[in-house]
């Protein structure tokens, strides 16, 4: 279907089946029950899941497919962000607009720092990206404040034009009428799930860009993008201008950074200079590497996780550790709690680190790498088999096909 | 190898899958309610968002220390604190409304992001009526805007920024804290008693929206008294090293330098400034000084010995002698071993004076509540009678004028009150240019 082949198909499907089914599988446990602290099917979060999925998506096909690591995509989710919100000040909430016209700016700005860095390669090419983007956060954050309202963040005001805005005009952001943050909470049993209009739209711009990159690396330019990772040097001896192709993976990536930044402010009118952060640049870095660069689910999977305990292990505090643990007889319990205290509440990065360690030690892969570890043990498959896509342990190709 | 091409039939299939799940959530319609996360139990949820990583994570300790302490006398536990003092005797200490008193806490990194995810969690997963907390403006604003849109109140923390109040003010949003022009205006006269009225100031400003706010406001009070502005330097947030741009300032004739910074900024600008020998030197014929005009208990702490003489203002501290103070010193002191923030000061006050709104009002609708506190005057807070203004939501009361401690005797007492400026001197016009192009616009339930 779709140009794909079986085998991608039926994965195709399985990722839709997935995110479709993200509200009801986020939320295993009863509202009642001390777990429901760990469920994540609330609309912010299952959109930020989402968003950045697609932006570690667009990264991994830089990053995975040639191996030029950017420390500067932060850079496009902001340039993205400041696209959607201008849009809302200008025209009105409708999100189409803006979403493309962040797509068309993170491209023409990608185009520009890609153009300029790309010059360079391995560490050179990440230091300068890294130099870029702190140039426009800090051009966001103070000089550009006309454009961007500084520290503050750019919001909409009930003095803007939004010349297209009428009587009946939703005042928040809407795709022609369905308003985002509206959200429908359906009750089973002691669960509650929340399905928002916010979420599948996120989901569904998340399953077709998947596709897109699906098709990206099975196609002959993905092949030439891994050549580049491969062995460079080869490739020029053999004729082949790399640039060009690395240039249009990096646009291509900034597309996707820009696409979800513009999201970003899809869900929530407002666009902040921290979001070009240079640890915004990181995040997804750790988000790919974290969930296993060059497979096509593993930045998901990273950028999940790590989403995940930003929002759910940094709410849980000792009053909650209470709580969990107030069977325990009294000093025994104070001890568990001095024991969690760490890694929990304001430790969330601790935990994260810790995992971030365990994953890189462990599972060179990614997390992915894990899961087929897992997959191979239960279905007995100790065999050596081929691993797709596996980064860090790029198969030489032969020179003639 | 496939190649990429979309014919008719599938453009045609996608399109329709795309339609189907566009309007699959269309086909549930919401359920019906009075207003959001309307508490139904016999507990009612208040949502403390506050920075607990990144650079002021100290206040934002700080800051759900005592909120937690709220909470514990919302809840009729411990001493009361200042609820004994409070003027409005609504809470009786049996939570509000009847309903216990529960708080989720979450971390707004000091990122307006990080802190909107963070309150829109405790508002989408933790049903939370009321978002309180936060140490910086941008965040402030930031959360304000979200709180609006999304139909609960918010209680502003630390913010200094005119435009909390100013250009970005929300009907949903309430700041007990002092801002920029009401520092300005507290300063610039114990400045000319104490330094004349014949100086001329260079400012060091933190290159965003906050440091405008403040440098504009600083300097229009202290021209105002015959103050010359000499120059105005913008100086990068990131900033760490400051003697770059200490060294010209004694080139330029000016005899006053003010740092328009918060935080690490300020900690450096100032030990820099010191360093340099700036407090040493004569200019004009008169002795050169140093202002800071927002101090924190924490910033002070970090300066150490350098803030000694140097002045600036705050919003409270816990040396002031009022019923209501030492109430709350004496309680946080009890519970936590050390004397509260200004930051924690002002949480505490707006937890509780959401609490006695809900009360006054009946019920934990925001347009309720709104109602309730705009224009709403009370005492025994620490601040001395103080107003609740209904034309922008800034509360109106004295500011302390502080000075950094000659002689401490303890690890606190890093700063001394100098005056206690009464609030007819801080107030100003809701029209003020400073705080001119904001709209309230109207109150959201998220109904």
């Amino acid at each position: 279907m779709l140009g794909l082949s079986k085998k991608d198909t039926t994965f195709l499907l399985v990722v839709i089946f997935l995110t479709l089914a993200t509200p009801i599988l986020l939320q295993p446990f009863p509202e009642s029950s001390a777990l429901a602290q760990f469920n994540a099917g609330y609309p912010d979060l299952m959109q930020r899941f989402a968003i950045f999925g697609i932006f570690a998506i667009g990264f991994n096909i830089l990053f995975g497919l040639t191996g030029y690591l950017s420390f500067g995509h932060a850079a496009f989710l902001g340039v993205g962000s400041y696209s959607v919100v201008w849009m809302y000040k200008l025209l009105n909430y409708n999100v189409v607009p803006g979403l493309v016209l962040a797509i068309i700016m993170s491209g023409l700005f990608a185009l520009f720092i890609g153009y300029i860095s790309l010059r360079r390669s391995g560490i050179y090419f990440s230091i300068l990206t890294l130099a870029f983007a702190q140039m426009s956060f800090n051009l966001a954050y103070s000089v550009l404040t006309p454009l961007t309202n500084g520290e503050t963040g750019l919001q909409v005001y009930n003095n803007d034009p939004q010349v297209l805005m009428s009587e009946g005009s939703p005042t928040s952001p809407h795709f022609f009428g369905i308003v985002m943050n509206e959200a429908t909470k359906v009750d089973v049993g002691g669960w509650q799930f929340t399905f928002s209009n916010g979420y599948y739209f996120c989901a569904i711009i998340a399953i077709i860009v998947f596709y897109l990159s699906l098709r990206i690396f099975r196609s002959p330019f993905g092949i030439m993008l891994r050549a580049i990772k491969t062995n460079q040097t080869r490739m020029n001896y053999t004729g082949l201008n790399p640039r060009p192709y690395t240039l249009a993976a990096f646009v291509i990536s900034g597309m996707y950074a820009g696409l979800a930044g513009g999201l970003l402010a899809a869900m929530d009118p407002l666009a902040g200079a921290e979001r070009m952060q240079w640890t915004a640049s990181g995040e997804v870095v750790l988000m790919t590497i974290l969930g296993g660069a060059g497979t096509l689910m593993g930045p998901v999977l990273g950028a999940g996780f790590i989403k995940y305990f930003e929002n759910i292990f940094s709410k849980i505090n000792d009053n909650i550790l209470h709580s969990w643990f107030s069977a325990l007889p009294d000093g025994l319990e104070d001890f568990v709690v001095f024991v969690f205290h760490p890694f929990i509440g304001k430790g969330w990065n601790l935990t994260l680190g810790l995992l971030f360690m365990l994953v890189v030690i462990f599972l060179p892969g990614g997390l992915i790498e894990g899961g087929t570890r897992i997959w191979n043990a239960i279905t007995g498959k100790n065999r050596k088999k081929k691993r797709e896509d596996a980064a860090h342990h790029p198969k030489p190709t032969s020179h003639v096909n | 190898m496939t190649k990429f091409q979309i014919n008719r039939r599938s453009l045609i299939k996608s399109g329709a899958a795309i339609g189907a799940g566009l309007a699959l959530p269309t086909i549930f319609t919401s359920s019906a309610r009075a207003y959001l996360n309307e508490p139904k139990g016999g507990t009612v949820t208040l949502g403390f968002n506050v920075p607990q990583t990144g650079p002021y994570a100290d206040e934002g300790l700080d800051e759900l220390r005592a909120q937690e302490l709220a909470v514990q006398h919302l809840n009729g536990e411990g001493d009361g604190g200042m609820l004994n003092t409070f003027s409005s005797k609504a809470l009786k200490g049996n939570g509000i409304l009847g309903k216990k008193v529960q708080f989720v806490s979450g971390d707004t990194q000091t990122k307006s992001d990080a802190a909107r995810a963070s309150a829109k969690s405790m508002i989408e997963k933790d049903g939370a009526i009321m978002i309180n907390g936060g140490s910086s403006s941008g965040v402030a604003v930031a959360v304000q805007g979200l709180c609006q849109e999304a139909g609960v109140i918010f209680m502003a923390g630390l913010t200094h920024s005119n435009d909390t109040t100013g250009k970005d003010k929300k009907r949903n949003g309430f700041r007990h804290f002092f801002n920029a022009y009401m520092s300005g205006a507290a300063l610039a006269p114990v400045l000319a008693k104490a330094y004349g009225t014949d100086r001329r100031a260079y400012h060091l400003t933190a290159d965003y929206t906050w440091g405008w706010t403040q440098q504009e406001s600083i300097a229009t009070a202290t021209e105002a008294m015959g103050w010359e502005t000499v120059n105005n330097v913008l100086t990068p947030l990131a900033s760490t090293d400051f003697s770059s741009y200490i060294a010209p300032v004694l080139n330029s004739g000016a005899d006053v330098l003010i740092l328009n910074h918060y935080g690490g900024n300020m900690v450096n600008s100032l030990t820099n400034a010191v360093q340099f020998g700036l407090r040493d030197k004569m200019v004009n014929g008169k002795q050169f000084e140093i202002i800071v005009p927002l101090y924190s208990e924490l910033m002070a702490a970090g300066a150490g010995a350098n803030v000694r003489g140097v002045y600036g203002s705050m919003n409270w501290n816990w040396q002031l002698q009022d019923e209501g103070s030492k109430a709350f010193v004496k309680s946080f002191g009890e519970k936590y071993g050390r004397p509260p923030s200004n930051s924690a000061h002002t949480c505490y006050v707006q937890t509780l004076l959401y609490a006695d709104a809900c009360e006054r009002a009946g019920t934990f609708d925001p347009c309720g509540v709104v109602d309730a506190l705009e224009g709403f005057e009370f005492d025994g807070m620490g601040n001395g009678p103080t107003l609740y203004r209904a034309d922008d939501h800034q509360c109106f009361k004295d500011v302390l004028v502080m000075k950094g401690t000659d002689n401490p005797t303890n690890e606190y007492d890093t700063l001394e009150i100098v005056e206690v400026t009464p609030r007819a001197q801080v107030e100003y016009a809701p029209d003020h240019p400073m705080f001119a192009g904001g709209d309230l616009g109207a109150c959201n339930s998220g109904a």
